[in-house]
């Protein structure tokens, strides 16, 4: 691997983002055309049967394949292809695109990340069951596996992930296009019933229905469409075993994490994250995904996010504030729209264009996805010039 | 002589409390039945009764599986051939089901026992599993229980010899059962009894006794089926034995009548508390009778370690209502049909069937990495396809993670899911018979086979793990 192959080499010059949420009166291409259009608007781009060269697109849950965005849009007769890879579909989306940029092949590539899961029928994800091996697919009955190691081992409880929902759902409170508003207290987390222990109903994200998009092309080409361009600075995807089946698991950490985290630094050159990353959208599906992504994005020491959940690091005033716009805990989790969603909300933080939630001095975002089993992560840092 | 050669037993961990399934207060250590779980059934019962009948014994000796039961799900598909892969027994075994009859069971036996007089087989394992269901607050549900229980039936290192066996076989309606019907019904019980059981039961006895020229007081323990605990223990006292000396109890109030398997899970109760030179007499009942004269041989010493029905009565956990009990036995409606679905894929089950019915893992042969489920190449140093297989079903494992999940469905939330190593494989599996209270990092479990679901119908098997206690 060429760790400098895509450093700074591709701009975003606009991003658009539909508003999270149980939107039962929109279709995935009503949402698609809300974040499209918002996208050409802020980078300026009127014509985009011209402008636009290819779409990547991501989703999940995806009940038209590629035509869904290209019928929303009209964008035919040019590539449009879509990527799947659980909840680190829109960071890969993102990453195939920024390719197609750095490659020349394309000067102009529009993004497109969306899913629609609120026409299920179901609170929550659906539990399918397949086989007599698979267990009825929750979520959080995964997530949750972690959970009795890590507490065993590093002393943390339900009161440090209670910590993170009440800073989520603050933060959450703070942005126009989040899907809830509404403080909790610690207690509120505590006193939840129990979906999968030790997640209550507050540990839990949202799951919603939504689409971001964004608009990237070569940095050389960048200025024609804006000055405060963001600069796509190192991205990457790595895939582990299935942490349920995998023998040398430990239980204590995610691996797709750190593995995906290693890989990215090495692109970005950063050796000490926790002073050279300002911001950061990690994948809180879960309170506890949330915590171990501090440890294992290297934003603490394993075993001490506890202290710093408690002092305060990752609040929206900390060293690092973390889920600066309520993360997929109160913004909501359209699964393959949340990638992109996370790097809309760094774009607008570098460009300090986050009204209430704006962070102080931040020029180097990063955004983390983890999804499966889960098996799946994907890093994205972007950067100021 | 031809006799068994071990045995084994299993009793569901759940009991009824009797007084609440009339719809009164339950009181503490007040009669009781063991109900199968929401997991259980005929065969699941059969399979662990199975595993304590073959503890310490090469599963590829067994040469035949006979399984018997009156409640066993399929009308057509073999439960034997289900029992003897997932004990994991050889391909060229020989697989019948008898069924149909309360005698099912000692049919099974004495089937058991000519083909090893003929010679067909050296080694043939019984296994009897009943789940008889009568209608909710009838008179004989309270009556009704369920277990399963397990002969090794050879000539070689036989620790009770089977010396004489007689039947009879008698047309009457006592109780029966129709296909597509869920429930056993009985004619008048008096009736039942009189002319049904106390009837043949004499006749079979009285046959046995005279040709043998044995009597009531050569033998140590009776073993007797029987409809009620009353008319069991008038019964015996007609047969000229001592009720309370000689008669085997029937475990009344605590199992309940368990089909096929009543008589034969007390025989396993005798041989627990048998020495060597007891002569037992065995008597079983239904559209006929069987009878069968045991005598005890001092190999009965090397089976002390069968769990059979002393270990299984003292592993219990109470259901704690009715409604539950319903829910389990899917006679109460509820907002998720288990049997709804497509069912398994019979093309994917024929392709897993090793690993997911017979619990067999890889073990690396350059790396000695044991891997679940199966692999083509290795976790542990990637070599590609240089497996052994290695059973885990009968192996104990330990807890590296777990969750209660309240969100999967199921019918006794929550649900247990736990992350299980065993031998270095880690399984992804649900715990069962388990108060969420005990589970913990490290819990050292076992496995046990169950229905994972009725999804298209059919029961749908695979293991989980459960406390070891």
């Amino acid at each position: 691997m060429n760790p400098e192959a895509i450093r700074d080499k591709v701009a975003i010059v606009g991003m658009g983002c539909c508003k999270f949420g149980e939107n039962w009166d929109k279709d995935p291409q009503d949402m698609i055309v809300e974040a499209a259009y918002e996208a050409y608007a802020d980078a300026g781009i009127e014509n985009p049967q011209k402008q636009i060269e290819a779409v990547f697109c991501g989703a999940q849950y995806p009940s038209k394949g590629t035509a869904e965005v290209a019928d929303a849009l009209k964008l035919y007769d040019r590539p449009v292809s879509m990527v799947v890879n659980y909840c680190a579909t829109g960071t890969d989306a993102f990453r195939y695109g920024v390719f197609a940029v750095a490659s020349g092949m394309y000067d102009t590539v529009l993004v497109v990340g969306f899913d629609k899961p609120k026409d299920r029928g179901v609170s929550g994800p659906s539990v399918a069951v397949t086989g007599v091996r698979g267990l009825p697919a929750t979520p959080a009955g995964w997530f949750s596996h972690v959970a009795a190691r890590y507490f065993d081992t590093y002393g943390a409880g339900r009161e440090d992930l209670a910590r993170i929902a009440v800073k989520n759902h603050h933060n959450g409170t703070l942005a126009p296009k989040s899907m809830l508003k509404r403080e909790i207290t610690v207690e509120d987390a505590l006193n939840a019933r129990v979906i999968s222990w030790p997640f209550g109903l507050y540990d839990c994200a949202a799951q919603s229905d939504g689409a971001a998009a964004a608009i990237i092309t070569r940095r050389e080409l960048a200025r024609g469409y804006r000055d405060d361009f963001v600069l796509v600075r190192g991205i990457g995807i790595s895939l582990s075993a299935d942490p349920k089946e995998d023998p040398s698991f430990d239980f204590l950490r995610w691996k797709p994490t750190e593995a995906a985290a290693k890989q990215v630094y090495l692109q970005a050159g950063i050796t000490n994250p926790k002073k050279e990353i300002h911001v950061a959208q990690v994948h809180d599906c879960f309170t506890l995904t949330e915590l171990l992504a501090y440890e294992d994005l290297g934003f603490c020491e394993k075993g001490s996010a506890k202290e710093h959940i408690q002092s305060g690091t990752f609040e929206l005033t900390g060293e690092l504030p973390v889920n600066t716009d309520g993360g997929l805990k109160t913004f909501g989790h359209p699964t393959g729209a949340t990638g992109v969603r996370m790097i809309y909300e760094n774009y607008k933080q570098l460009q300090g264009k986050a009204e209430k939630r704006q962070v102080k001095n931040a020029t180097v975002g990063l955004s983390h996805n983890i999804g499966g089993a889960p098996q799946a992560c994907g890093v994205c840092i972007v950067a100021m010039p | 002589m031809v006799g068994i050669t071990s045995f084994g037993a299993y009793i569901p961990y759940l009991r009824l409390s009797l007084a609440a399934a009339s719809g009164g207060k339950r009181t503490e250590g007040g009669p009781e039945k063991a109900v199968a779980n929401y997991d259980e059934d005929a065969l699941t019962l059969a399979v662990a009764a199975g595993i304590d009948c073959l503890r310490g014994i090469d599963r590829k000796t067994v040469d035949g599986v006979l399984f018997a039961s009156t409640s066993y799900a399929f009308k057509e598909k073999q439960g034997a051939a289900i029992v003897a892969k997932a004990l994991d027994l050889r391909r060229d075994v020989l697989t019948a089901d008898v069924g149909d009859s309360l005698r099912a069971g000692t049919n099974a036996l004495r089937a058991a026992m000519d083909s090893v007089k003929a010679g067909s087989a050296k080694s043939v394992l019984v296994v009897i599993g009943d789940t008889r269901m009568a209608a909710p607050r009838s008179a004989l549900e309270g009556n009704l229980g369920d277990a399963g229980v397990a002969f090794l039936i050879g000539d070689v290192d036989v620790a009770a010899s089977v010396t004489a066996t007689h039947a009879v076989a008698d047309e009457i309606i006592d109780v029966w059962r129709t296909e597509g019907d869920p429930f056993v019904h009985s004619w008048e019980d008096r009736f039942v009894v009189d002319h049904g059981y106390r009837a043949n039961v004499k006749e079979v006895v009285a046959g046995l006794l005279t040709k043998q020229g044995l009597a009531p007081k050569d033998f140590a323990k009776l073993v007797l089926f029987g409809p009620d605990k009353r008319s069991h223990g008038a019964l015996a006292r007609e047969l000229k034995f001592d009720p309370t000396a000689q008669l085997q109890d029937a475990l009344f109030g605590r199992v309940g009548n368990c089909g096929a398997a009543f008589a034969p899970l007390q025989l396993a109760a005798a041989l627990e508390d048998a020495k060597a030179g007891d002569k037992l007499l065995l008597v079983n009942y239904g559209d006929g009778a069987d009878a069968f004269v045991i005598e005890v041989g001092s190999g009965i010493e090397k089976l002390r370690d069968r769990r059979a029905v002393r270990w299984y009565l003292k592993r219990r956990g109470e259901i704690p209502t009715y409604d539950m009990y319903l829910r389990f036995r899917q006679l109460l409606a509820t907002e998720h049909d288990r049997r709804a679905g497509a069912g398994l894929s019979a093309t994917k089950h024929f392709r897993d069937r090793d690993y997911e019915v017979s619990l067999l893992a890889q073990k690396c042969r350059n790396c000695g990495q044991v891997q679940y489920p199966h692999q083509r190449v290795c976790f542990g140093c990637y070599a590609k396809d240089e497996f052994d297989h290695v059973r885990l079903s009968d192996q104990i494992g330990s807890l590296k993670s777990f969750t209660f999940d309240n969100f999967a469905g199921s019918p006794n939330p929550p649900l247990v899911a736990t992350v299980t190593d065993i031998l270095g494989a880690r399984l992804y599996i649900q715990m069962t018979d388990a108060n969420p209270k005990e589970v913990k990092l490290d819990l050292p479990v076992e496995m046990t086979f169950r229905k994972i679901h009725d999804a298209g119908g059919t029961p749908n098997y695979y293991w989980k793990c459960t406390p070891v206690r």
